[in-house]
């Protein structure tokens, strides 16, 4: 009988270290992966690069037929409709997290309503694309685009008449689309807070929401804030209910009732067709996308980690 | 009434209430409880919204024949999305081929050899970074790598370009898992003499397969609905497909392709093909929901 404390056979040795090589190798590949597909594109968008140098970010004509490239239509249109639907999503998404983060509910109700914003997250973007064709578009068309341009159309942002697809719907069916991250970061940041500092203020004969405003709302601010800026890479990164909702017209309008673009809306109409150096001006706008989501994830990560939003930093 | 009022004057004093509703204060904090709670409920509205409208126009033109018939034609009658559930599972197959065992490995370097360590965080941030990408882009990424190489879309370049997104999903779940296994456990093993490889794969990985088996088909079901990844990798087609390297048809393409088109029956279709979608993602969430809710 060999004793349990004897060496271990060789054979067993190397398959041990085997494993332990094949699986270091797969968690460096993600690394690898990264760099690669970030590389990758950039080296794609370099005829690009080197044909239209940095007027193609800030010219504004997209011509195909004239191998003409200007991205600044689809970078103002990425940042603009982001930006409309943090607006719209920040508020709902803080007033849900404080909802489902407070004992208002049972524990049960409460799950359930924290699994309904958590399905909004799963619902496949291109039925919410489809979804806002059927809904969403003549919603705003023919009624809060037509308010906002006759009662208020003296403001620029509403000075067109509502023309179908557009800002507007594609904003609102992206707000929609971030609602539950930023949700359910801001309701983890929430639960965060120390509960000493709640009694605290609790103790002293403050309201639930006086608590909530002075003591816990800003405790939990900076992991919120990163809530927000992981939910602006979301947005800015979705592409199907954009290009079924933004209208894909490459020109840029201070009006949010008209259409406009946006890169990844973009690359999901034009890529299938493109051919030489539309390829390339096409990798280059994807390059521009990349940089912009590889370092705005990158804020974001680093405050939920920071925070204890995302435990496991 | 007159009595009510009356009576309400020889009630003895109520108790002292720091959150009296009477007070500006304490009205102040009801109106922001209704407000949160109303807010709330208003943003399950567009689920609702959708749901029904996906069920109502989904079912009211289902044929069953759907399942099994070939895309029609602009301006035809009949037809249906049969090549592309099989284009969808296809895809999802080779995506979870290539993700799940690199991911599940990585997760197992994360907590069986690094724990703690800078690599293991760094490896971590990339992964959350790489969760973060937007889907497009590993569509732009495989269109270069793959389809610009064998000179065609294929299934096998849709099916990479999921992999690329189901992979830190998995990677990020699959430690989850295997951090919530007991380290007894493992400590139990290695004093009988396994080594560690034998540990993760007799003893580790087993305890906490319930956690894998939900977070590989989360990734799934999130790979299965996305279609900016397959648009110019995998592309789309009217046939059925006969090898790995053909074009094809899948259930998120056919939405999108049919969604804008000017024929009822096309439209028809698109909310057929999307009430089996939403099925499938409903199912899978809802099961993995339940095996999280159990323990």
């Amino acid at each position: 009988m060999s004793s349990l404390f004897k060496s271990k056979n060789p054979s067993l040795k190397y398959s041990d270290d085997a494993f332990r090589y094949i699986s270091a190798a797969c968690a460096f590949f993600i690394v690898i992966l990264l760099t690669w597909i970030t590389l990758q594109i950039g080296y794609q968008g370099l005829p690009a690069l080197k044909e239209y140098g940095l007027s193609f970010i800030y010219t504004t004509t997209w011509n195909p037929v004239e191998n003409e490239y200007g991205a600044l239509p689809m970078i103002y249109g990425t940042v603009v409709s982001s930006l409309l639907a943090l607006l719209l999503a920040t508020p709902l998404g803080v007033a849900i997290a404080v909802f489902l983060s407070e004992d208002y509910l049972p524990p049960k109700v409460q799950e359930f309503f924290k699994f309904l914003i958590e399905l909004l997250a799963a619902i496949p973007s291109v039925i919410y694309g489809l979804w806002g064709i059927a809904i969403v578009i003549p919603l705003m068309r023919d009624y809060v685009g037509t308010w906002l341009h006759q009662n208020l159309g003296w403001i620029p942002i509403f000075s067109t008449s509502p023309f179908g697809p557009g800002m507007l719907p594609a904003a609102f069916v992206l707000a929609i689309m971030i609602l539950p991250t930023i949700a359910a970061l801001s309701r983890t940041a929430l639960i965060c807070v120390p509960q000493p500092m709640k009694q605290g203020a609790e103790a002293v004969g403050a309201t639930r929401w006086e608590v909530l405003l002075h003591v816990t709302l800003p405790y939990a601010a900076t992991g919120i804030f990163g809530a927000v800026v992981l939910a602006l890479g979301r947005a800015m990164g979705e592409t199907m209910a954009l290009a079924m909702l933004v209208g894909n017209s490459n020109t840029i309008n201070v009006s949010i009732l008209a259409p406009g673009n946006t890169i990844a809306s973009l690359l999901a109409n034009s890529f299938g067709e493109a051919s030489g150096m539309q390829v390339a001006a096409l990798m280059y706008i994807s390059f521009i996308l990349m940089v912009l989501t590889l370092v705005i994830n990158m804020i974001a990560e680093y405050i939920l980690v920071k925070t204890g939003v995302d435990q496991k930093g | 009434m007159s009595q009510t009022t009356t009576s309400s004057h020889l009630d003895p004093l109520p108790p002292i209430d720091l959150e009296s509703k009477t007070s500006f204060r304490g009205s102040f904090s009801t109106g922001m409880d209704i407000l949160v709670a109303l807010l709330t409920i208003l943003a399950t509205v567009p689920l609702f919204s959708l749901l029904y409208m996906v069920i109502y126009k989904g079912l009211s033109r289902f044929r069953f024949d759907m399942l099994w018939e070939l895309p029609p034609g602009a301006g035809m009658e009949g037809g249906g999305f049969g090549n592309a559930i099989v284009g969808t599972l296809a895809l999802v197959a080779i995506a979870a081929a290539v993700s799940v065992p690199l991911g599940i490995l990585t997760a197992v370097f994360l907590t069986e050899y690094a724990r703690g360590s800078k690599i293991a965080q760094g490896i971590r941030f990339a992964s959350k970074i790489l969760s973060g990408l937007p889907s497009i882009l590993a569509g732009v990424f495989i269109y270069a790598v793959v389809v610009l190489a064998l000179g065609s879309f294929s299934v096998l370049a849709g099916g990479l370009a999921l992999a690329v997104l189901m992979l830190p999903i998995i990677v990020l779940s699959a430690e989850e898992a295997l951090l919530r296994v007991p380290r007894t456990l493992r400590d139990a093993s290695t004093g009988l003499g396994a080594t560690t490889s034998q540990t993760v794969l007799r003893v580790t990985l087993p305890a906490c397969a319930p956690s894998l088996i939900t977070g590989v088909m989360l990734a799934v079901a999130r790979a299965a609905g996305e279609t900016a990844p397959v648009m110019f990798t995998a592309l789309f087609s009217d046939y059925w497909i006969s090898s790995l390297f053909e074009q094809t048809a899948s259930l998120s393409m056919i939405i999108y392709n049919f969604a804008g088109m000017p024929f009822e029956n096309m439209l028809d279709i698109a909310w057929s093909a999307s009430l089996v979608l939403i099925l499938l993602v409903l199912a899978t969430n809802i099961v993995s929901h339940l095996i999280a809710a159990r323990k």
